[in-house]
C-alpha cells in the first residue's frame, strides 16, 4: 500500500484515503462549446499513459477531501512529489539530474 | 516411556512433558515443544504422505517452513480440518490430531501409485498433449476424472468457526528473521531507543542456532544466547517481539504483512483468543535476516522417506533429541553435513558412509569426521536410494561410472549447499545478482529502505554475519531517526562457516538418464522433465517453469528453484545468469484467506445502511431489498399476499387513495453561496439562474462526453441555496462529480457542497389523497394549489418539527416529499401513517415506486439509461437549456456520432399479448425471420405488469424509436417470439392532469 503526501494536510497517509482521479494538466477549454471535433476528442478522449513518470491527479476523498496533483514513476510506482490543484507543473523534478 | 527414537540427553525439551496425539488414527506419545514431525520421528516415522502427481510415498524433506512433503490434515473438530499442514511447522498438543493426504484406501497401500508405473503418460507438459483427443472427451471424461484426483488435501465443508485479529503497526526498524543475525541487528537498533519489531517464524528464536551445535556468542551456547537476546528485548519498551509469526508479503514503501499464528500449537486455545494475527507494518527501515535453506542432492529415488535434508536431521536431534535413524549414509557436495554425520555419530547413532561428490575436499569438520572413525568417500556419488515405503540402501558409483556398490541405511541425509532467501527482498522489488563464484543469487540492486544481512545476503560465517547484522541493525536506527545506541556488539565465539556445493542433477541422473531424481517434490518434477521441457522448445525459464510446474507448488520451489534453473542452463548451454531465475511473489508461505478477511466477514463484511423507518417496516412484515448498502422496503406483502399481489394491490391504492413511500435513500446535496445559481447552470443541462425560490425543477447531469450520469428533482430554497436530490446509487459519485468541477475547473466560483443525505428523512406522499394526510400535521405553510403548486418547495413544520415540503411527483399523482431531520423520521412516519389510515392509504416499497413510475413513461438513470444514452435518446431534450452558452456536456451533446440519425431512443412498448410481460434486457428484432444471428436494434429497460393497466407495460431502447411509433417489433425469447407493438412512454393519465387531481 503506498503512502500519499496530501499537499494540503501536509502529511503523508495511506493510499486508502485517496482516490486516483486520472491524468493531471488537462484544463477544461473556456468556450467548450467551440471545440472542433478534433480538439474535443484530445481534450475528452486522449491520454498520454506513458511509461515513467506521469502527471496525476489524486483526491483525499477520506481526508481532506481535496483534489491535488501528483507526479509518480509508474515503472518503481513511487511518488515524486504532490502538490495543490492549480499550481503549474513542476518545471524541476525533485532529485532528477537535468 | 521415551519414544524409540528420542536420545535420552540430547535435544532442549523436557522429556517429562508428554504430549499424546494420533497420526491415521493410530495413537503416539510426543514432549511439548515437539513439531509434529519430530513427534512422529521420535515414534520412527518416516511414511506420511504421497506426492500429488504419481502418488510416491513421502516422508519428512526439512525441519521448518520449506518442507514440501509432509502436508499433513489437522482435525480439531467437525468444522476445523485444516489442511496442507507442514508437519514441520505444527507444534505438537496434547490430543493433536493428524491424518495423511492424497491416498487411498491407506498410505501404505495407495491404489493412485498406479501413476508411478504409468509416470511415462504424465511427464512433463502431459496436461496439454496427453488428454487431446478425442474432442469430446475433454469436457465428459478426463476433466472430471483429473479434477477428482487433482489438488491438495480436502478442503473443509464448515463455516470456519474462529475467529481472525488484525493490527496495523509503525516502527523505525523491522528485523525480518530472528536467527543470530536476526537478534543482533535488533538489538543493535533497539539499543538506540527507536521502535523495533522483530519477527520469527518459528516457535523459538534462533534460526540455525537451533543446530548449529560449535556455535558460542558472548561466552555462551549460541542458542542460549539467542534466548537469553530475546528475554531482554522483549523487556524493552521500544521492541516488539513476534514469534510464530511469518513475512509474507514485502510490499511497496516498506509496508509488510506478517501472519502470526496464535493459538494453533494450544490444546484448546478457547473463544477468547484469535486463530492467526494479520500484522500490517509500516517501516521506515527493514533488516532483512531470513537466513538459507539447505537445497537437496538431485539422484534416483531422492524422494524416499527417510531421504532429507542434513541440517533438518541435525536439528531433530539437536533441538528435539530425535535420531531419524540408527544406521545413516550422508551424501553431499559442502561441508554442512560433515556437521550432522559428527553430531549423530556424537549421539551415538551408526554413521554408515559419508558419500562426498568432492575430489579432495580438506577442513576441520572433514578431520573430526575421520577422527571419529566415519567412512569418507570422495569423488563418489549415491546414483540410487533404494527401499519403497522407507529408504533401505544406498548405492555408490565413482561420480564418472564405475563399479557400484550398496550400503544398508535407514536414512540419508543430503546437502548441495545453501540458498540465500532472497524471497523477501525480491518481493520488495530490489534486483539479484549472481555470484558466479559461490554460485548463488545474493541481494543486487535494492528497490526500497531495506538490508539483507548475514546467510540471506550470501555472506558466510557466523561472526561475519552477527557482525554485518550489528552494523546494519545500528545503520537502519540512525538512518530511520538519527539515533545511536551505546551497546555492545555480541562476540562470536566460535560458529561454523558453510559455503559451496552444487547446482543441478547430480552424476546419474544428469543429461541421457530417465531416473526419478526429484527437483520439485511437490509437484513431482524430474531433472528430466526439465531437460524434456528445454527440448520441447521451452528456452525461457519462466516458460519451463509454467510447463513442468517447477517451483509452482505451494511451497514455491524453496528447496527445488535452483535446481530447476541449473538443469535448464546446462541443457540449454547457457550460464545461469543468462537463463535468469523466476520471480519472487507473495506470499511466502501460504496464507489462511481467514488472516487476509480477518473479522470482515458476515455482517461485518459490509456496511449496511438502514433508513429511519426501517423498524416501522420491519414490523409490518415488509420484504427488503438491498440498494448499494441501504436496505430498503421493497413491498409490504399483507396475509395470503405473493409479491405480484401485494405490488397490484399497493398500485392501485396510490392512484385510488394515497400510498406512504420511504424515499430517504436518494442522495442530498446542499448547494450553497453566492455563485451556487452559476454552478447549478454548469453542472446540470437545464437553466436555474430564473428559477424563483420555493420553486423545484427536474435536473439533468451530464459527463463532459454528453450522456446522462444522474437526474433528480432540485428545489431552490434561497437565491443562494438549493436542495438537489441524486439517484440513490449516485449520491457519492454525483458529490466527487461536483467538488471535482468545484475544485478544479471553476474554483473562481463561491459555492459550498454539503452531503446531507442522512441529515433529512424523506417521506413520499402519493396520491388523490395525499394533501388530505398532510395538511393536518403541517404547520406555517399554505398548501392550496395557489400557493403551492406542482414542482415547489416550502420549509415549515411538520409534528412540531422542521421540514423541507416537496411538492413533487415519481408516481403521476398529486405528491408531496416531507423532508423531516432523521431523527425524527420515525415520528413523523408513524404520524402520516395514522392520518393515512383514514383516507385508506397504504405503504408501498421500492417494486410499486418502479411500476408507477414506468406508468407515468418516469426513467431510472442506470436502468433506462446505461452510460451511452443522451438527453435527447431518452426523450429528455426539453430539459436541456438551449440558450445556455456552458455546462457540463455541452460539446459532447454535439459530437457527430451523438446527432446522428437511427440512435437508439427511448420508448414505450406493449406487448400484442397484454398479459406477456417481458423480460428486462431481452433483446429485440425487426424481422424475427431473418437469418441467425439477428440484427438487434433495441433492448428492454424495465417491464411491469400494471394492474392500473390491467397488461403489461415496458420501456425499451430501440434504434431509431420514435420513428417506429405504431409498428411491430419482436422480442425472440427461448419459448417463442413475442410481437409487440412500440407506444409512447406515458401508459397512464398522459395529459398529466392527476397532478393536480
Amino acid at each position: 500500500m503506498l503512502l500519499i503526501r496530501c499537499p494540503y494536510c501536509e502529511e503523508e497517509r495511506p493510499e486508502l484515503e485517496f482516490r486516483n482521479a486520472g491524468e493531471a494538466h488537462i484544463a477544461r477549454p473556456t468556450n467548450i462549446a467551440a471545440e472542433s471535433d478534433d480538439d474535443f476528442e484530445k481534450f475528452f478522449f486522449i491520454r498520454a499513459n506513458p511509461k515513467g513518470v506521469v502527471y496525476e491527479r489524486w483526491r483525499h476523498i477520506h481526508g481532506c477531501a481535496r483534489f491535488f496533483n501528483a507526479v509518480r514513476d509508474t515503472v518503481t510506482d513511487r511518488f515524486v512529489m504532490t502538490y495543490k490543484a492549480g499550481e503549474p507543473k513542476p518545471a524541476k523534478l525533485p532529485g532528477a539530474s537535468k | 516411556m521415551n519414544a524409540a527414537f528420542r536420545i535420552s540427553g540430547a535435544g532442549r525439551l523436557s522429556q517429562a512433558k508428554t504430549a499424546s496425539f494420533s497420526f491415521d488414527d493410530k495413537p503416539y506419545i510426543g514432549i511439548e515443544g515437539d513439531t509434529l514431525a519430530s513427534a512422529l520421528l521420535a515414534n520412527g516415522v518416516h511414511l506420511v504422505g504421497r506426492s500429488f502427481k504419481y502418488h510416491r510415498p513421502r516422508g519428512f524433506l526439512s525441519a521448518g517452513a520449506e518442507e514440501p512433503n509432509a502436508l499433513v490434515q489437522i482435525v480439531r473438530d467437525d468444522a476445523r480440518k485444516t489442511p496442507n499442514v507442514r508437519a514441520t511447522v505444527q507444534e505438537l498438543y496434547d490430543g493433536l490430531t493428524a491424518n495423511s493426504q492424497n491416498r487411498w484406501p491407506s498410505l501404505a497401500f495407495d491404489v493412485g501409485a498406479v501413476n508411478d508405473i504409468a509416470s511415462p503418460m504424465f511427464s512433463a507438459g502431459f496436461y496439454y498433449k496427453t488428454f487431446m483427443w478425442p474432442k469430446w472427451a475433454w469436457k465428459d471424461l478426463y476433466e472430471p476424472k483429473i479434477r477428482a484426483a487433482a489438488g491438495l488435501g480436502v478442503s473443509p465443508d464448515k463455516p470456519d468457526p474462529d475467529h481472525y485479529a488484525a493490527r496495523y503497526a509503525h516502527c523505525e526498524v523491522l528485523v525480518l528473521g530472528g536467527g543470530a543475525a536476526g537478534i543482533a541487528a535488533a538489538l543493535a537498533a533497539a539499543e538506540t531507543g527507536v521502535r523495533v519489531i522483530v519477527a520469527d517464524e518459528q516457535a523459538e528464536f534462533g534460526g540455525s542456532l537451533r543446530f548449529e551445535s560449535g556455535a558460542r556468542i558472548d561466552g555462551q551456547d549460541g542458542y542460549a544466547w539467542a534466548q537469553a537476546a530475546i528475554a531482554k528485548l522483549k523487556v524493552m519498551d521500544n521492541v516488539r517481539v513476534l514469534s510464530r509469526t511469518t513475512a509474507f508479503g514485502y510490499y511497496a514503501q516498506n509496508f509488510v504483512g506478517l501472519v502470526e499464528r496464535v493459538s494453533d500449537h494450544l490444546k484448546s486455545p478457547g473463544r477468547e483468543l484469535a486463530r492467526e494475527r494479520l500484522w500490517q507494518v509500516r517501516a521506515k527501515r527493514v533488516v532483512i535476516a531470513t537466513g538459507a535453506i539447505e537445497r537437496h542432492m538431485v539422484f534416483a529415488n531422492n524422494d524416499r522417506p527417510g531421504v532429507m535434508l542434513a541440517s533438518a536431521a541435525r536439528t531433530y536431534l539437536n533441538h528435539y533429541g530425535v535420531a531419524v535413524g540408527r544406521n545413516i549414509g550422508v551424501y553431499t557436495a559442502n561441508d554442512s553435513a560433515y556437521a550432522a554425520a559428527i553430531d549423530l555419530k556424537k549421539a551415538g547413532i551408526n554413521i554408515a558412509a559419508i558419500v562426498d561428490l568432492r575430489d579432495n575436499p580438506a577442513g576441520p569438520v572433514i578431520d573430526e569426521a575421520r577422527a571419529l572413525g566415519i567412512e569418507i568417500n570422495f569423488g563418489r556419488a549415491v546414483v540410487s536410494a533404494g527401499g519403497k515405503l522407507r529408504v533401505s540402501s544406498m548405492s555408490v558409483q565413482p561420480k564418472n561410472g564405475g563399479g557400484e556398490r550398496t550400503i544398508p541405511v535407514d536414512a540419508i541425509l543430503m546437502s548441495a549447499g545453501w540458498t540465500p532467501s532472497v524471497h523477501l527482498f525480491s518481493q520488495s522489488r530490489g534486483k539479484v545478482a549472481f555470484n558466479d563464484e559461490t554460485k548463488r543469487f545474493v541481494p543486487g540492486t535494492y528497490a526500497q529502505d531495506c538490508v539483507s544481512v548475514g546467510a540471506c545476503n550470501g555472506t558466510d560465517g557466523l561472526a561475519a554475519s552477527v557482525d554485518e547484522a550489528y552494523a546494519a541493525g545500528a545503520k537502519a536506527a540512525k538512518e530511520a531517526d538519527g539515533k545511536v545506541g551505546k551497546g555492545a556488539k555480541p562476540k562470536v565465539d566460535a560458529g561454523e562457516n558453510w559455503s559451496r556445493g552444487m547446482l543441478g542433477a547430480a552424476p546419474g541422473a544428469g543429461p541421457g538418464t530417465t531416473v526419478k531424481a526429484f527437483v520439485d517434490f511437490q509437484n513431482d518434477v524430474t531433472a528430466k522433465d526439465i531437460r524434456q521441457a528445454v527440448h520441447e522448445g521451452m528456452h525461457s525459464i519462466e516458460h519451463v517453469k509454467r510447463f513442468t510446474t517447477n517451483g509452482m507448488a505451494t511451497d514455491q520451489g524453496k528447496t527445488s528453484n535452483m535446481h530447476g534453473l541449473a538443469i535448464a542452463a546446462e541443457t540449454l548451454g547457457k550460464p545461469i545468469p543468462q537463463v535468469g531465475l523466476t520471480t519472487f511473489r507473495a506470499p511466502y508461505t501460504p496464507v489462511t484467506f481467514g488472516s487476509i478477511v480477518g473479522h470482515a466477514r458476515g455482517a461485518l463484511f459490509d456496511p449496511t445502511r438502514r433508513t429511519a423507518t426501517h423498524g416501522w417496516a420491519a414490523s409490518q412484515g415488509a420484504v427488503f431489498e438491498d440498494v448499494g448498502h441501504w436496505k430498503r422496503a421493497w413491498y409490504f406483502p399483507k396475509a395470503g399476499e405473493d409479491m405480484h399481489a401485494a405490488v397490484d394491490r399497493e398500485c392501485v391504492t396510490v392512484r385510488k387513495a394515497a400510498g406512504l413511500f420511504d424515499a430517504s435513500t436518494l442522495g442530498k446535496i446542499e448547494v450553497v453561496g453566492p455563485d451556487a445559481a452559476k454552478f447549478m447552470e454548469l453542472l446540470y443541462t437545464n437553466p436555474w439562474e430564473k428559477l424563483e425560490t420555493g420553486r423545484c425543477r427536474y435536473g439533468i447531469m451530464l459527463r463532459e462526453d454528453g450522456f446522462i450520469y444522474d437526474d433528480g428533482v432540485v428545489g431552490r430554497l434561497a437565491p443562494d441555496r438549493f436542495h438537489v436530490t441524486t439517484t440513490t446509487g449516485g449520491a457519492p459519485r454525483v458529490m466527487n462529480h461536483m467538488e471535482d468541477y468545484l475544485q478544479t475547473e471553476f474554483p473562481h466560483l463561491n459555492v459550498w457542497l454539503t452531503s446531507i443525505t442522512e441529515q433529512w428523512a424523506v417521506i413520499a406522499v402519493q396520491g388523490p389523497k395525499s394533501r388530505d394526510i398532510i395538511a393536518p400535521l403541517v404547520e406555517g405553510i399554505d398548501m392550496s394549489d395557489e400557493a403551492m403548486p406542482h414542482m415547489s418547495v416550502r420549509e415549515g413544520k411538520i409534528c412540531g418539527v422542521p421540514t423541507r415540503l416537496f411538492r413533487m411527483s415519481f408516481t403521476g399523482e398529486r405528491g408531496f416529499e416531507v423532508n423531516v431531520p432523521a431523527d425524527y423520521g420515525e415520528a413523523v412516519w408513524e404520524a402520516l401513517w395514522a392520518e393515512g389510515q383514514k383516507h385508506g392509504a397504504t405503504a408501498y416499497g421500492t417494486e410499486t415506486m418502479h411500476v408507477l413510475r414506468a406508468e407515468k413513461g418516469y426513467i431510472i438513470v442506470g436502468q433506462d439509461t446505461d452510460g451511452t444514452v443522451t438527453p435527447n435518446d431518452a426523450g429528455l431534450d426539453w430539459a436541456v437549456g438551449k440558450k445556455k452558452t456552458d455546462f457540463v456536456g455541452i460539446r459532447g451533446l454535439t459530437r457527430p456520432d451523438l446527432v446522428a440519425k437511427g440512435r437508439k431512443q427511448l420508448v414505450g412498448l406493449k406487448t400484442k399479448d397484454p398479459k406477456v410481460v417481458l423480460e428486462e434486457g431481452a433483446q429485440i428484432v425487426a424481422d424475427p425471420k431473418q437469418a441467425i444471428p439477428m440484427k438487434m436494434i433495441g433492448h428492454v429497460t424495465s417491464s411491469y405488469w400494471s394492474e392500473n393497466c390491467s397488461r403489461s407495460i415496458a420501456l425499451a431502447l430501440v434504434a431509431g424509436g420514435r420513428d417506429r411509433m405504431g409498428q411491430t417489433l419482436y422480442v425472440p425469447m427461448p419459448n417463442g417470439t413475442i410481437e409487440v407493438e412500440v407506444t409512447g412512454m406515458v401508459f397512464v393519465d398522459e395529459k398529466g392532469e392527476r397532478l393536480n387531481g
